[in-house]
């Protein structure tokens, strides 16, 4: 009983920290830090599920959080690493109006992933349904993440957080999906950053930079 | 045995034609594996036919009246296209000048497209339908920026972006789905996500979050169908990329996912009645249509124009599923098999046209009748029967959802009709002049493929005076079991 | 209320007054040997202190009373909020006298005398530098509620000394809204204490400096007391902090002699812990340019709303 507490408690601590960094990435302007940042949701990741999988004894839950390590924590950031490298585009920085008032919206946002998240908590029996919330508002955060942003790579990034939340969400509501899905999501997560990659490359071969307010063009006059 | 075929074809075909690359026949080859897809997926139909529906492979595909004529239509166009795509393509090799590893891309990522939708449609597992449906969205990806110009890379950004985005939300709705699943059916893994269980225990899942789920699955595969206000990546993505791939898109990756959102929507009305998606479905579906039928208007870009057209039609189906009802879902049925063949022949038909005035834009696209008259003619006959002309199925399905919303829903009548006839104005004043107007001079003239658009248009002809039993008794079908 | 308390009262106000200096050295030092220079020694803030003791005030010859009064405002200020903020016992006569939102009152009553004084004499700088001064405090001190509104929601009450004392009988295990809470906390700190991501205390560059520009009449005795002020400040600061994230082994109410050791010897362990914190943040951030200053501040808030939040909406969760 008092171990499972502790687990609920340390769960909902590192949701805690998910949901930070999810407001860091809104607000962080080097786009270096921001794969460091992805890669520490992954691995804030990577321990809960590791968690939920001891407390719940589910020997899955550990393949799927193996798989969260090696490909969100190891595998992304470093294809991201390298592709900036090679792009040249290490040092970038963007720039960002209106940090607050993004700040501000992502609030609201967390309020409404609570609110949305609401049903399913209750319903839930997972050790982790207290976090539903927090994993619903790190979908949203990240969708609003790639709103804001305008450069090629940090959109990525924020559809690459959006998947963790996604992951997180369904080890807090139904203890991972079956394997072969989280095997193909995966799969197509990889492959999604594969064709990325080739696409940063045509991007800057066509208009010499990765911004892209250069991509707007295809607009009903 | 079929199934496996089926997606077995496409994906040998995706391999060898990665390993061929740009050689001489590697259309030819393209167009053999896509035939014998269509062969496998006519075994398909024969059995069915025959047995009724088909639980495969431990549940994990299943077959019934609602996908087979999906996976025939899937099968066959992408047969036929892949027919048009061979002179189109070698035109297109000579006269864009781009390297002949883009055709071996192209090519591979043709085959690829067509497994990946096949697999969304035959798939029994809402889980896999989601990774088909990502994988579909990845292949086409680089089909679209395959010119490498600077609009096609952003169109295939945004293309990119706004999909992942969408079926993100499709993806949380799967696991809500996959979370009321496995509160009623007990924890069972892989199995509580599969449709044919989660149909079978539809009412007693919990109607809070199945409400939820279907909401985010709609608005995650809505994203593809193309649904207002999450409808523009569509305009960008058919204009810039190649025809074939364009007419592959509008026919059958829009159905494809509107299938998602159907299957997704029988569990909802089995979990929380009708009443909410429903409403849903017929609101997208007419702020779809209406928004579509007005931006035709002002277009300039041949294939843009018949984007929006899409969007049009996709909402018209939206809504005769929000109706609901057998006839309602019967018309839409129809309408999603006749817009499938219709646009992708006038897919073609553009294509072609732009080939042969050497741009897309429409102000410079005269007198096709002159040039080449099979072509003129097949555009001209593909617009009227988008457009609902009697006697061509559109005709039949369009006024089969107009009675019915008459009938259930009077007020949206005048909606409707607005939307037909400024989309009938729209494109038949531009369509009229491309093909009758003065034409300066004739620019070159490679031999247009025209059989697949012809063909087509028989099919749609022959739909709109006689349905075949069998396809009618799949509608029947299908509609009873949509609800 | 016995007489040990007194004794601690005093012997907590001695202890802050005379290791506040050591504590703005020690941070000084960690800084340079992070940053790879030789480090000036620990006492420095003490002989500098002293020199300028020794040394005769100048003051400006239309200055009136207030800039002379204003050190002795600052300083005393200061001291009266180091009563109140249990660094070490809890068990303190003066803390019952106000809560941590009167200690926010306190502290702004020692911004307002200081920015006063600045615009006293007239002169460009002082102006400019009161001003950003309570821009800066405009900002900080609804984000430094907002911090302590998230602990106050947590213990139940609004007085330092009683999270504390609630701390020891509340389970071991942090909720996740301190984490939101003590982040906005350090941003506040930064931004409070004139340090590095807001303002530089070692530069006298006009473009940039905040604190050093409200000071630049004083000299003497009265720049000794404002210095003195400023590292108590900080090592006020820093004594909330501790009280508020970190209460471990701080002696509650009928702590023995032993217990009271035990916590003067943690003081000091968590001081030099976070005093290299607080250097190794100050070395890794650059100085933000002033008008970025507001967005710092505005996120130090809206971070502890988030704080609040998470721990209100993940409570309603599991009360369901």
């Amino acid at each position: 009983m008092l171990k499972s507490y502790l687990v609920v408690e340390l769960l909902k601590l590192l949701a805690a920290g998910m949901l930070l960094i999810s407001f860091a990435l809104l607000a962080t302007r080097r786009t270096q830090r921001l794969i460091m940042l992805f890669a520490g949701q992954g691995a804030i990741l990577f321990l809960s599920t590791c968690l939920v999988a001891h407390d719940a004894g589910l020997t899955e839950l550990y393949f799927s959080a193996a798989l969260t390590l090696l490909l969100k924590v190891v595998l992304l950031p470093l294809i991201l690493h390298g592709l900036l490298h090679r792009l040249g585009a290490q040092w970038d920085n963007e720039r960002l109006v209106h940090v607050p008032a993004t700040m501000l919206a992502g609030l609201v946002l967390v309020v409404l992933a609570f609110g949305l998240a609401q049903p399913i908590s209750m319903l839930a029996t997972t050790i982790m349904r207290h976090t539903v919330g927090i994993a619903l508002a790190v979908i949203l955060l990240s969708f609003l993440m790639m709103i804001t942003r305008r450069k090629a790579v940090s959109q990525v990034i924020g559809f690459l957080a959006m998947e963790n939340g996604l992951f997180f969400a369904a080890t807090s509501a139904t203890y991972g999906m079956p394997m072969v899905i989280e095997l193909g999501i995966a799969l197509d997560l990889l492959v999604a950053v594969f064709i990325l990659g080739i696409f940063f490359f045509q991007i800057r071969e066509q208009f010499d930079s990765l911004d892209l307010h250069h991509l707007e063009t295809l607009k009903e006059e | 045995m079929e199934i496996l075929l089926l997606l077995g074809l496409p994906l040998a075909g995706s391999l060898t034609l990665a390993f061929l690359g740009a050689r001489r026949h590697a259309p030819e080859v393209n167009a053999g594996f896509s035939l014998a897809t269509l062969g496998a997926a006519a075994l398909l139909v024969l059995r069915v036919l025959h047995n009724g529906p088909l639980l495969a492979w431990r549940e994990q595909f299943y077959v019934d009246s609602f996908n087979i004529f999906l996976v025939a239509l899937t099968a066959f166009v992408g047969f036929t296209t892949a027919v048009f795509s061979r002179p189109y393509m070698r035109a297109e090799h000579i006269h864009r000048k781009f390297s002949p590893r883009r055709l071996r891309l192209y090519h591979s990522m043709y085959q690829l497209f067509l497994g990946a939708m096949l697999m969304a449609l035959m798939t029994n597992n809402m889980g896999l339908l989601w990774v088909s449906m990502e994988a579909a969205t990845l292949s086409t990806v680089l089909l679209v920026s395959l010119y490498k110009t600077k609009a096609s890379l952003e169109a295939a950004w945004k293309y990119f972006i706004l999909c992942g985005v969408g079926i993100a939300q499709a993806l949380f709705g799967t696991i809500l789905l996959y979370f009321a699943a496995a509160r009623a059916l007990g924890h069972e893994g892989m199995s509580s996500l599969l449709w044919t269980h989660l149909y079978a225990v539809r009412t007693q899942l919990e109607p809070t979050v199945v409400a939820l789920a279907f909401t985010f699955l709609l608005v995650g595969y809505g994203t593809k169908v193309g649904l207002a206000p999450l409808h523009n990546w569509l305009p960008d993505a058919h204009s810039e990329g190649p025809a074939p791939v364009s007419a592959l898109l509008s026919g059958l990756l829009l159905n494809v996912a509107l299938y998602a959102v159907i299957r997704a929507k029988t569990l909802a009305t089995g979990s929380i009645g009708s009443m909410l998606p429903n409403r849903v479905l017929m609101a997208f579906g007419l702020v779809s249509a209406l928004l579509g039928a007005l931006f035709l208007w002002r277009q300039r870009d041949i294939k843009r124009l018949f984007g929006y057209s899409s969007i049009e039609h996709m909402g018209l189906i939206a809504f005769a599923f929000g109706i609901g009802g057998p006839v309602a879902n019967f018309a839409a049925l129809l309408h999603m098999t006749v817009h499938a063949l219709t646009k992708s022949s006038i897919f073609f038909a553009a294509g072609h046209a732009a080939q042969t005035a050497g741009t897309q834009q429409m102000e410079d696209i005269r007198g096709l009748v002159r040039v080449s008259p099979a072509l003129g003619w097949g555009l001209l006959l593909g617009s009227l029967a988008i457009l609902g002309f009697p006697p061509f199925g559109v005709f039949t399905s369009e006024f089969l959802i107009l009675t019915t919303a008459m009938r259930q829903h009077p007020w949206t009548t005048p909606l409707l009709l607005l939307a037909l006839a400024m989309a009938f104005a729209g494109i038949f004043s531009k369509v009229q002049q491309m093909v009758f107007g003065e034409n300066p001079a004739a620019k070159l003239t490679p031999s247009p493929a025209l059989v697949p658009v012809y063909v087509h248009l028989a099919i749609v002809l022959m739909l709109g005076i006689y349905i075949p039993p069998a396809l009618a008794g799949w509608y029947h079908a299908a509609a009873q079991m949509i609800g | 209320m016995n007489g040990i308390a007194f004794v601690w009262q005093f012997l907590e106000v001695v202890l802050a007054i005379a290791l506040a200096p050591l504590f703005t050295g020690w941070i000084a030092q960690c800084r340079a040997w992070m940053q790879n220079r030789s480090a000036p020694p620990l006492l420095q803030p003490y002989r500098m202190l002293r020199k300028l003791f020794h040394k005769e005030a100048v003051l400006a010859e239309h200055a009136s009373p207030l800039l002379r009064a204003a050190p002795y405002a600052l300083f005393g200020a200061m001291v009266l909020a180091a009563a109140i903020i249990p660094s070490f016992v809890t068990d303190l006569p003066f803390a019952r006298a106000a809560d941590a939102i009167a200690l926010i009152g306190l502290f702004a009553t020692a911004r307002v005398c200081q920015a006063l004084a600045a615009m006293d004499i007239g002169s460009a700088f002082g102006t400019m530098g009161a001003r950003r001064e309570m821009m800066i405090g405009f900002l900080a001190e609804p984000a430094i509620l907002m911090v302590f509104f998230n602990a106050f929601l947590l213990f139940g009450t609004t007085a330092l000394t009683g999270v504390v004392d609630n701390y020891a009988s509340h389970p071991s295990v942090v909720d996740p809204s301190v984490i939101f809470a003590a982040i906005g906390f350090v941003m506040v700190l930064l931004a409070e204490n004139a340090r590095i991501p807001i303002d530089n205390p070692a530069t006298h560059l006009e473009l940039t400096m905040i604190h050093e520009a409200m000071v630049l009449e004083y000299s003497g005795r009265h720049l000794a007391l404002i210095e003195w002020a400023a590292s108590l400040k900080l090592f006020n600061y820093a004594c909330i902090g501790i009280a508020l994230f970190l209460p471990w082994g701080i002696a509650i109410h009928g702590a023995g002699l032993g217990h009271v050791l035990f916590a003067l010897a943690a003081l000091i362990v968590k001081l030099a812990v976070c005093g290299a914190a607080l250097a190794l943040i100050e070395s890794l951030s650059a100085k933000l340019r002033l008008f970025r200053a507001p967005e710092f501040l505005a996120m130090a808030f809206l971070i502890a709303v988030l704080g609040l939040l998470v721990h209100l909406l993940m409570g309603a969760n599991t009360s369901a």
